[in-house]
């Protein structure tokens, strides 16, 4: 006898879970969004073909996993994001992150965010050059700096901002408006995803729905999310009151950047996350821990991504000192056929 | 549908359970409402000597002899060993034969000759008054029977109405989950045998000195329960209880857990805290055997699947041979997989020339097309946690498998509690990379037999 629900299924619905967010990142950045998401994903699948072919490894493709990573990482870059960088985030994600370690399964870490955490180190500009949303005439012409040619350094955008914005603006994030300018973005603009900020991660809303469907259908454990964002609260909500003009509120934590997608659908990798269900949560609380020591703390303004990297790294530890306790185990561990 | 009306239910009444565990298709409907029936004999019977955990039993009969229905042919071979009696009036043909097995080694049997002519009449007992009768004798009896656990482990009854040194038995927990799908042979006793069930009941609790009894069954058989219930006598210690429906409910240290709220220690047995487990049909015959003295000769059995055009719950002698059954209840030889027992716990046979032993439940025949027999893709483990959740023993499935995938056999053994797994199945029926998690952790575990053996 054997339950219906295969691996193919479980991915699969990862992908739909990931496709309504990738709709809203298009309609609000246009075309730029939907070169990028076809580029990382189109650059994803083929490197997996690529080291299967070298590696004499069955085709894997059909387990939709690398297509997920693709949309992921495409999810985690600024929407004006250099597309031939792109793709080498692509190639250094599934190649180094994951078809290296042997494919599905035995990556250690989450192959889309090694591949945003190469470019992160190699193109620093890039990647934090953000345009804004809703551009005018988003759907008829790139962002400049995504055509930039490969090897080469994108062109400026902030000309083009100007041209296409009525209002000033920044090209900070809410993040970054915070932290260096101590200017909070309206909560409810970080909730249906107004506000700048890379291709997938400005509606939390969205975001956190599409991660419902997800744990609904028991695909994805609520656990991991639930630990972050109870110790992202724990660990803000005190400093906040103590001093609310320094410290963002928790709500603000929550909704911006990449915590609610990192939360969602990247920690909640199941290959690079815990086992058990405490180590579940132990997890969920060294992300949130991390990001909001490295947010606040540290000189980036975003954490999550190196959070969830740590913790990845982690996770077998956590695993092993998390062991479920057996059926019959006595107090001090041993069960008595352990005598024998 | 039918399981999320179930699950609204139990969150209603609140019925015990264990944590984790599945709840894969019943598919009992197919049999729940049929009553016991009776097949023909068989022309030839065999009956393996070694149908029971323990050592096998020692023929005491010879080629060529004629033997009355009932009459004991092997006789125990230790204490932890039953009698055989004969299923049929006839003749011996062969004594220690080696024939086919469900478990793959050929094992020594007896063969008898069933007399055509014969009316089969069990002539072979001796009335007794079981109230008389001191726990002693009942515990003779019960072996004289030749009684094992008919639930499907098979283990000697009398063995487990005389506790280990020191420890007593103060509760019997009678066992009528039968959480396996497709059976309902358990079902069928309740209903139509509560009489005896209840007799034997009475009769264990004597001889163990048990002061209560608990049946737990499933909750997908309350007919059953208020069968039960209604013709319990007042004051008779014994009591009658619902459970979710849940595999592996029947399990014995589950429907302890779920009964009682306690565990029984890892590496222990029930009687570690009191506890004694027998199964409904194993007590119903004790009712019916003991106190006419006879011995253990046929049992009811499940016959079911797809593959069945007859399914039903059938009296089937001990020894009749697999071949023989499946032609009675028109079960073509084209089968995907019959299997003994239920699907999650039985054994695929390779050969239908094996027979019914004391220990089967079931025969569940699948069509060849059958969706569970396709073959699947075995991906790397994801590592979703999905078995964590399904395993009763709250074992690391996932990690297990990954050591038996690097053969760290004697890892699995010591750090990860190998030898509490009882092969349950829930793993590999959760598991979305389809990875046999059951059948590495048997062949682990045989492999850490023989190098314990080997020194």
């Amino acid at each position: 006898m054997k339950r219906a629900v295969s691996v193919e299924q479980i991915m699969r619905n990862v992908v739909y879970a990931l496709l309504p967010i990738c709709g809203w990142s298009i309609y609000q950045f246009g075309i730029s969004a939907l070169a990028l998401i076809l580029v990382t994903t189109l650059s994803c699948i083929l490197t997996e073909a690529f080291f299967n072919w070298m590696s004499d490894r069955p085709n894997s493709l059909g387990d939709y996993s690398v297509a997920i990573t693709g949309l992921l990482l495409a999810l985690t870059l600024p929407p004006g994001f250099p597309l031939w960088m792109a793709a080498v985030a692509g190639f250094i994600g599934v190649g180094l992150g994951k078809s290296l370690f042997g494919g599905l399964g035995y990556n250690v870490m989450n192959p889309a965010l090694i591949g945003r955490a190469f470019v992160q180190a190699a193109f620093p500009v890039a990647i934090t050059t953000c345009t804004p949303s809703f551009a005018p005439g988003r759907f008829l012409e790139f962002i400049p700096s995504s055509l930039a040619l490969p090897f080469m350094s994108p062109v400026d955008t902030s000309d083009w901002v100007r041209e296409h914005t009525i209002d000033s603006f920044s090209g900070a994030t809410p993040l970054a408006l915070q932290k260096f300018e101590h200017i909070t973005v309206d909560t409810m603009d970080l909730l249906t995803g107004s506000v700048a900020g890379s291709v997938g991660e400005t509606s939390a809303l969205l975001i956190f729905v599409c991660g419902l469907y997800l744990a609904a259908r028991k695909m994805m454990n609520l656990r991991i999310p639930a630990g972050i964002f109870t110790t992202t609260i724990v660990l803000t909500l005190p400093l906040y009151l103590m001093n609310p003009e320094v410290y963002p509120s928790p709500q603000f934590m929550l909704f911006s950047g990449g915590l609610m997608l990192g939360a969602m659908f990247m920690a909640t990798d199941m290959v690079a996350s815990p086992l058990t269900p405490r180590g579940l949560w132990l997890y969920g609380a060294v992300i949130g821990f991390l990001t909001v020591i490295i947010r606040l703390y540290g000189g980036l303004t975003e954490g999550v991504m190196y959070a969830i990297l740590v913790a990845n790294a982690l996770s077998p530890l956590i695993g092993s000192i998390t062991q479920p306790r057996v059926y019959g185990e006595t107090r001090d561990g041993r069960g008595k056929g352990a005598e024998s | 549908m039918k399981r999320l009306q179930m699950g609204f239910l139990n969150f209603l009444t609140k019925r015990k359970t264990f944590p984790h565990g599945i709840h894969p298709l019943e598919h009992k409907e197919l049999t729940a409402q049929l009553k016991i029936r009776r097949l023909p004999f068989a022309h030839r019977m065999i009956i393996p000597l070694s149908q029971h955990r323990g050592a096998p039993s020692l023929p005491i009969v010879k080629v060529g002899q004629e033997v009355v229905r009932g009459e004991p042919i092997a006789e125990a071979g230790g204490f932890v060993s039953v009698p055989m009696h004969s299923p049929v009036t006839g003749v011996v043909r062969a004594v220690n034969e080696l024939v086919a097995t469900p478990e793959g080694p050929k094992a020594r049997a007896i063969i008898i000759e069933t007399y055509a002519g014969s009316r089969q009449e069990v002539l072979f007992e001796g009335y007794r008054d079981i109230d008389t009768m001191s726990p002693q004798e009942l515990v003779q009896a019960v072996q004289d029977a030749g009684m094992v656990g008919l639930g499907g482990a098979a283990f000697p009854s009398h063995v487990k109405l005389l506790p280990p040194e020191g420890k007593k038995i103060d509760t019997l927990v009678v066992n009528g989950c039968e959480c396996e799908p497709y059976l309902t042979c358990d079902h069928r006793i309740m209903l139509e045998q509560t009489e005896k069930l209840i007799r034997g009941i009475r009769m264990v609790m004597k001889a163990t000195g048990a002061q209560r009894a608990i049946i737990g069954v499933e909750d997908n058989k309350l007919d059953a329960v208020t069968q039960i219930r209604e013709k319990l006598p007042a004051d008779s210690g014994i009591s009658c209880e619902a459970v979710e429906t849940k595999y592996p409910q029947g399990a014995e240290k589950m429907l302890i857990t779920s009964l009682l709220g306690k565990e029984v220690p890892s590496g222990g047995i029930p009687a570690d805290i009191g506890v004694a487990v027998y199964n409904v049909g194993t007590l119903a015959q004790l009712g019916e055997l003991i106190p006419k003295g006879r011995g253990l000769i046929e049992r009811v059995v499940t016959l079911s699947g797809p593959g069945v055009e007859k399914p039903g719950n059938y009296l089937v002698p001990i020894g009749t041979p697999l071949r023989f059954l499946l032609e009675q209840v028109g079960a073509k030889c084209d089968a995907g997989e019959v299997i003994l027992g239920g699907p999650m716990m039985g054994m695929a046979v390779a050969s239908l020339d094996v027979a019914i032993t004391k220990g089967v439940s079931g025969v569940v025949v699948y069509k060849p097309q059958e969706e569970d027999l396709k073959p699947r893709t075995v991906f790397p483990c994801i590592k979703c946690g999905e078995c964590l959740s399904a395993c009763p023993v709250r074992l690391n499935p996932a990690m297990l498998g990954q050591l038996a995938g690097v053969r760290e056999y004697e890892l699995m053994e010591t750090d990860y509690h190998l030898n509490d797994c009882f092969e349950c199945g829930c793993c590999s029926y959760v598991c979305p990379s389809n990875i046999p998690l059951t059948q590495y952790f048997r062949i682990a575990k045989a492999i850490n037999r023989e190098a314990k053996i080997i020194g």
